[in-house]
């Protein structure tokens, strides 16, 4: 059965582009957020399934460091979203 | 031959003693409950209506029109699970009507069973929102019951942003009843030592099985709480209310024994149904026709997902002031037929309805089910040609909707009334009602 998504204006989908391993694993290397920008991932410091009360969701969390700022990239099923102003 | 030394039996007695014990120790079962599950998801994913009073209600153009769940906000106004949305609305103006997404909704039920599988591969489900789990063999490394329980709250909290409350005892009545005790986010311990005191007080319908009707007449001879059943003698509450007097007095002395159900253990499909309350009451014979023909596609088609041929078809019928019948009928040869099921069921129709009411709600169920492969004896009389064409037409069908969608073909019967034909049991009711006891009766 279809889930309805819904809109609100703290979760924004974002483009992500990814590593993949010969392992099948893979690693989000850089993010677009919606004005087009594209921000390089320098490093991914914790990976684990979380709820974002901020933007309404749950997915698996990634602890993202781009520059000196830490943001959590959220994949949501087939989706990746962030909160806004936490970035 | 086995040439043991001294010690080595020592050791192996040892093993064999503790695992005597591990199998006398009292097994440790909880309840989880997720809170107002539907309205939590709905918060969860709209942090605007967070703090106010929420409902989810079924659609009321289709006649659906209940309180499917509420936030607390929404129940410190009194609002019930089951009422009319417009008397909730009478109650709480401000209240926030939604509509269910049952998609959303299945896939946290299955994230919860995720956190749950990482502590026992005993989960039993109970609806979307409840489950039970034997942890009795994973104590030795995560924890006591309570410990487990706890764990497991904080990351439903962490994980899903909902809540969940836990039930901890050496049953699954008991650790329900736990569960029901301490809402939201909360673990109730219910022992061997201390249900006397703690369940017993509790009011008699508390207890799973004990529905309206049964308390009703418990209490019409005194019988209030939970404690009054477990002191009566079970003789004569069999003698009040058949079997179930007896199994209702095992569950209030904590006497169930009946094991949390191994996951992929489901149990054995017996009948597939659909039932559906429609869109506007039917008042003729053809309106009941053009249902039966939805139903019994859906019946159909589910019959050939799992596949299973049925012997039986049963009806049910429930009339605009509520009064239902259901009657059955067999099949000369096992059949998956939708035009077969639809044939039967509008001659049991004809045969036990007497037109004084328009009809509110129909349902199609086949029963008696066998495997579709099994071996059926041809009948001389029929013609078997044709009956192979048309299961071949039926497979066909159920190709193009799953590739193209259900309504892509449609019987011509069916146009006659769009909202009728519009109906579509089995993607619209995937959600189906459980029961404590598996279908096949007592344990």
């Amino acid at each position: 059965m279809e889930e309805r998504r819904y809109c609100n204006p703290d979760k924004v989908y974002v483009s992500v582009k990814a590593l993949f391993y010969p392992d099948g694993g893979f690693k989000p290397t850089s993010l677009i957020w919606d004005d087009g920008c594209e921000y390089a991932i320098d490093k991914v410091t914790d990976i684990r399934r979380a709820a974002s009360l901020k933007a309404g969701g749950t997915g698996i969390r990634y602890t993202c460091r781009i520059g000196n700022k830490t943001v959590y990239l959220f994949l949501e099923e087939d989706r990746w979203f962030m909160e806004r102003g936490r970035g | 031959m086995l040439d043991l030394s001294y010690e080595s039996a020592i050791i192996i007695e040892q093993m064999f003693l503790e695992n005597a014990v591990d199998v006398m120790k009292e097994r440790v079962i909880l309840h989880s409950d997720l809170n107002n599950f539907y309205a939590s998801v709905e918060c969860l994913h709209r942090p605007e209506i967070r703090d106010k009073p929420v409902a989810v209600c079924g659609d009321p153009l289709l006649r659906h029109g209940i309180v499917l769940a509420k936030n607390y906000p929404a129940k410190a106004t009194g609002i019930q699970t089951g009422e009319a949305i417009w008397q909730a609305q009478q109650k709480c103006p401000g209240l926030v009507v939604l509509p269910p997404n049952f998609g959303l909704y299945l896939r946290f039920a299955r994230l919860a069973r995720e956190i749950y599988a990482s502590y026992t591969d005993q989960v039993e489900p109970f609806g979307l929102d409840e489950a039970w789990l034997d942890v009795t063999g994973s104590c030795h490394m995560c924890g006591d019951g309570r410990e487990i329980a706890n764990r497991i709250r904080a990351r439903i909290k962490e994980e899903l942003g909902v809540t969940a409350s836990v039930g901890v005892s050496y049953n699954k009545i008991f650790a329900k009843l736990g569960s029901d005790m301490k809402k939201p986010d909360a673990t109730t311990v219910i022992t061997s030592e201390s249900f006397r005191s703690m369940v017993w007080p509790l009011p008699a319908g508390d207890l799973l099985y004990v529905g309206r009707a049964t308390k009703r007449k418990l209490a019409a001879r005194g019988i209030v709480s939970i404690g009054d059943i477990a002191v009566t003698d079970p003789a004569w509450l069999r003698s009040l209310l058949g079997k179930w007097g007896e199994v209702l007095w095992s569950f209030a002395n904590g006497l169930d024994d009946s094991p949390v159900i191994r996951m992929g253990e489901e149990s054995q499909i017996k009948s597939v149904g659909n039932s559906i309350t429609t869109p506007r009451d039917l008042e003729t014979d053809e309106d009941v026709e053009m249902t039966f023909y939805v139903l019994s596609e859906s019946v159909a088609e589910r019959m050939r997902e799992h596949g299973f041929k049925c012997r039986t078809a049963q009806i049910y019928i429930r009339d605009k002031n509520l009064c239902s019948i259901s009657a059955q009928d067999k099949f000369l040869r096992p059949t998956q037929l939708s035009s077969d099921l639809a044939e039967k069921a509008m001659s049991l129709f004809r045969a036990h309805y007497v037109w004084e009411n328009p009809i509110r709600s129909l349902g199609v169920k086949g029963t008696d089910l066998v495997a579709a492969d099994s071996c059926e004896q041809l009948s001389l009389f029929e013609d078997e040609e044709r009956r192979r064409k048309q299961e071949k037409i039926e497979a066909a069908v159920d190709g193009l909707r799953h590739r193209f969608g259900h309504f892509s073909i449609q019987r011509a019967l069916l146009l006659q009334d769009q909202k009728l034909g519009a109906i579509n049991p089995k993607e619209d009711h995937v959600i189906h009602p459980v029961a404590f006891f598996k279908e096949g009766g007592l344990p």
